[in-house]
């Protein structure tokens, strides 16, 4: 089925399943790559974006589901975003892979809560793995950006 | 280098044996490719190519898998070249004999080898490429090298004479290589131990432009998913591929060695028509492997002598004489590497050459196992390697290269064969499980007298490198205890007994430092709480001072071990407060390693509630890793490590069933996560000896840590891993 919606403010019609993942269409249909597969089952974050500025798994939104939608993805963040400029400071990335992930849920956190505790992190998070560990560099970042203007 | 010989069962390969003598060989290998590249500037050696526009391009050797070689190995080269390191391109190099691991006698990531290879190495190829571009520029001039100075690329020669690199780098490519290279003492570091030197990848990591494996796109390139054998060694039988034919975007469905893949327009329509394929598996010598039998087979070979890697005095006599005998029984689980990015590989076989681009950790064995796989000559088989989503040593293994390899060649496109989460944590190649037995024997006073230690477990080496494995003892199966650093007077007798369970195993970060030394930091909790010593104490009285490495310890550099434990025993006491009284249900818990010539001490402090879940507060780590090249990655090492450690000691395990792996996906493989992680504590040791391996031993000592703080917490002393409510209720 056709469908148009907009990816990072671009309107973007795609003309696939209406059943295919909105990773997939990212990925392969549209070739932004920056979003990643993980797990396919919402179980690891690593395919968040944010759906009318909402985290959510890419992996578990069907495509026939976006008219009109509007989709951010880490292309999208724009290089500049105070979550990249905080994730750099501290270098937190180690394979890197987790990353545009961790930073959507970062992002999306960080819109609705300026200055976020410990336990609203873990509670915003803890749905994103990562394998290298950098969960204490995260932690730091989020309070770093959230003290950037 | 030996040439790999691959023997019929086809992914198998005989050896990769053999170094690269001095480790450097100035200009021995460029491929035509990057010499085309480069025909504007000039390659002083391999490592280092210099554009007409006096770009710098520095070859990274190993692979990127977030353990920082993509800085800190072209930190090193840049050290000596005089370049702005951040400044500079960096490529991965293409695979040559140049790139060759002399730690591991091939070109291969793993072993916490990177730096410790690089360490002279690249410092050397540095050195080397700027006294040839000197010496070209001061030809040019008709001065004598000696008369020249250099500063971030630019050569000054006397009465202001100026040459950029760039200028001379094509006439420095024909200059004779320097015999002798001279290196700067560390005083003069400029990027070598700099704190504030930041990762080269972390700005295309943080905009997602980061090329992963899984990320490449080449024309023309259809996307494959795929059905494999569920049970471990399964064949297929059969399949229908009716529907999957039919489905709109499928352009083939083909079968290669191990199943059955669908090649289509994107991933999606590919993974659909794969479930409807209906394939049928003949389930192979392992479709009734379970748990149950499996245990009972590592029981009873652990009945067997083995083979002793380790022995001195009399370790029965040392026995019988003792005070008391102390004896324990370890075990512990299969893991999983489960790597962020499933393994995926992108292929495009042709009649006469093939090209791989793949995140791999051996990119010099994937042209020989695509060649046996296609029917090509390794040296029609070209290799780019990416970005790699995790490693772990799960990368090691080059199954997906080759079957993308065949799924291209039979369906006549290029192919990125993606595998799901499923496919990768059922088609792994685990960390072993194994059952580690001990016994002590104890004077009056608790020391220890005598001790027997024996494993029995899986070889990975006899499947990977068949060649290492000697006298029935493989050299990655006793690591973590061939190094023991304590004294046992009287004797001791360490054996290891080769097990294969029918799971297929692999290299699997720490490798058996994550099985030995987990049960013997823990059995040595158990000594110290006989002798009601403090642990930390009890450790420091006994170290063997004089001890050297032992001879199987082929990945460290054969510096005494004692003073160095002494040291970072002694400073973990004071950091911690070792020993200091805990509130009701918490628990400190220490553990010390010396692996990949890096001494880690580790205190774990615990929670644990009446119900036995287990809270990890905080853990400090003490580490003796020698010269730091990048001290903020040494550091993201070591909490990357503990990270992993907390995983497979609380809450994963793989388990069999019916051949079948149990687990398929973050679900019922638990790992770490942000709201389970504790306050991380680092602390270095200043040292200018040289540098230690750090991407893996901790990960082995934080298991015991927490196994001991668990006992210091309840009194529970859980010998069977991971520890789970479960595992711990029952203990």
């Amino acid at each position: 089925m056709k469908v148009t919606f907009k990816v990072n403010g671009k309107s973007e019609t795609v003309d696939v399943a209406a059943d295919t993942p909105l990773l997939w269409v990212l990925r392969d249909t549209l070739g932004m790559t920056g979003t990643k597969f993980g797990c396919g089952k919402a179980l690891c974050g690593a395919c968040t974006v944010h759906l009318s500025g909402n985290a959510v798994r890419s992996c578990q939104v069907q495509i026939g589901s976006l008219n009109g939608a509007d989709v951010t993805t880490i292309e999208g963040l724009g290089g500049n975003h105070k979550v990249q400029r905080a994730w750099e400071a501290l270098d937190v990335p180690q394979c890197g892979y987790c990353q545009p992930g961790q930073m959507m849920s970062a992002s999306a956190l960080l819109a609705s809560n300026k200055n976020p505790s410990d336990s609203d992190i873990n509670a915003a998070m803890s749905g994103n793995i990562c394998r290298c560990g950098t969960y204490p560099r995260i932690r730091a970042a989020i309070k770093a950006a959230a003290k950037m203007s | 280098m030996e040439k790999i010989v691959k023997n019929e069962a086809r992914r198998d390969f005989l050896k990769v044996s053999g170094t690269v003598a001095g480790g450097l060989a100035l200009g021995f290998y460029l491929p035509q490719s990057r010499q085309a590249q480069a025909a504007d500037g000039g390659s002083p050696n391999a490592w280092v190519r210099i554009g007409g526009d006096n770009s710098v391009t520095i070859m990274c050797a190993r692979s990127e898998m977030g353990q920082d070689v993509y800085t800190s190995m072209p930190m090193l080269v840049a050290e000596e070249l005089e370049v702005d390191l951040n400044r500079v391109n960096v490529e991965f190099a293409p695979p040559a004999e140049v790139y060759i691991n002399s730690l591991l006698g091939g070109q291969l990531t793993g072993g916490s080898t990177a730096v410790r290879d690089g360490w002279e190495k690249l410092r050397k190829a540095g050195a080397s490429a700027r006294m040839m571009l000197v010496a070209a520029a001061a030809d040019n001039w008709g001065v004598d090298a000696s008369q020249c100075t250099v500063s971030d690329g630019v050569i000054s020669g006397p009465g202001g004479k100026k040459a950029t690199y760039g200028s001379v780098a094509a006439k420095a490519a024909g200059m004779e290589v320097p015999k002798e290279v001279p290196l700067k003492p560390a005083s003069q570091f400029k990027y070598v131990g700099n704190v504030k030197q930041k990762r080269l990848d972390t700005a295309a990591k943080v905009r997602g432009t980061a090329g992963f494996g899984v990320d490449t796109r080449i024309p023309g390139m259809k996307y494959a998913a795929v059905a494999m054998a569920p049970m471990m060694g399964g064949k297929l039988i059969s399949y229908n591929d009716s529907r999957a034919k039919n489905f709109p975007g499928v352009h083939a469905v083909v079968q290669y060695s191990r199943g059955v893949a669908v090649v289509a327009d994107d991933w999606w329509t590919a993974k659909k028509a794969v479930a409807t394929l209906d394939p049928r598996w003949d389930g192979g010598p392992n479709a009734n492997l379970d748990m149950t039998g499996l245990w009972a087979g590592i029981e009873e070979a652990s009945n067997k002598p083995g083979a002793v890697f380790r022995e001195s005095g009399d370790a029965n006599q040392g026995l019988a004489n003792a005070a008391k005998m102390i004896t324990a029984t370890y075990r512990l689980p299969f893991q999983s590497h489960s790597p962020m990015e499933p393994q995926n590989s992108v292929a495009d076989v042709r009649a006469d050459k093939a090209v791989i681009i793949t995140p791999t950790q051996f990119q010099q064995l994937i042209p020989h196992v695509v060649a046996g796989a296609t029917g090509l000559t390794p040296e029609q088989v070209e290799v780019q390697t990416t970005f790699l989503g995790g490693g772990f040593g799960r990368r090691v293994e080059v199954d997906y290269a080759i079957d993308a390899a065949e799924i291209s060649k039979a369906a006549g496109v290029p192919v990125k064969m993606v595998w799901s989460r499923e496919d990768d944590m059922t088609h792994d190649s685990y960390r072993p499980a194994g059952m580690y037995k001990f016994t002590a024997g104890v004077d009056a006073k608790g020391k220890l007298q005598a001790l027997k230690f024996h494993s029995t477990s899986p070889s990975i080496s006899s499947r990977l490198f068949p060649s290492i494995v000697k006298d029935g003892i493989d050299p990655f199966a006793v690591e973590g205890i061939d190094n023991f650093p304590y004294m046992a007077d009287a004797g001791m007798s360490f054996s290891y007994q080769m097990h294969d369970t029918g799971v297929q195993v692999g290299y699997w970060r720490g490798v058996s430092h994550n099985l030995n030394a987990v049960a013997l930091e823990a059995f040595i909790d158990e000594l110290a709480v006989n002798a009601g010593v403090d642990p930390i104490q009890y450790r420091i009285d006994m170290l063997d001072m004089g001890s050297t490495k032992h001879q199987w310890s082929g990945l460290s550099a054969g510096v005494p071990v004692g003073a160095r434990m002494k040291r970072v025993l002694e400073e973990t006491k004071k950091i911690t407060k070792f020993g200091k009284k805990m509130p009701a249900g918490k628990g400190q818990g220490v553990a010390v390693m010396e692996g990949y010539n890096s001494v880690v001490a580790i205190v774990a402090e615990v929670t644990v509630s009446s119900t036995y879940d287990v809270s990890l507060d905080k853990v400090t780590a003490v580490v003796d890793g020698g010269t730091l090249v990048h001290p903020d990655q040494a550091l993201a090492q070591i909490q990357s490590c503990i990270n992993m450690g907390q995983g497979v000691a609380l809450y994963s395990e793989i388990t069999v069933k019916n051949g079948i792996v149990e687990q398929n996906n973050f679900d019922g493989y638990r790992v770490a996560r942000m709201n389970e992680t504790p306050e991380i504590d680092v602390h270095f040791i200043k040292s200018d000896s040289v540098p230690g391996g750090l991407g893996e031993p901790a990960t082995a000592v934080v298991q015991p840590a927490i196994a001991n703080a668990i006992f210091a917490a309840c009194g529970k002393r859980v010998r069977t891993l991971p520890m789970t409510p479960e595992h711990i209720a029952a203990a």
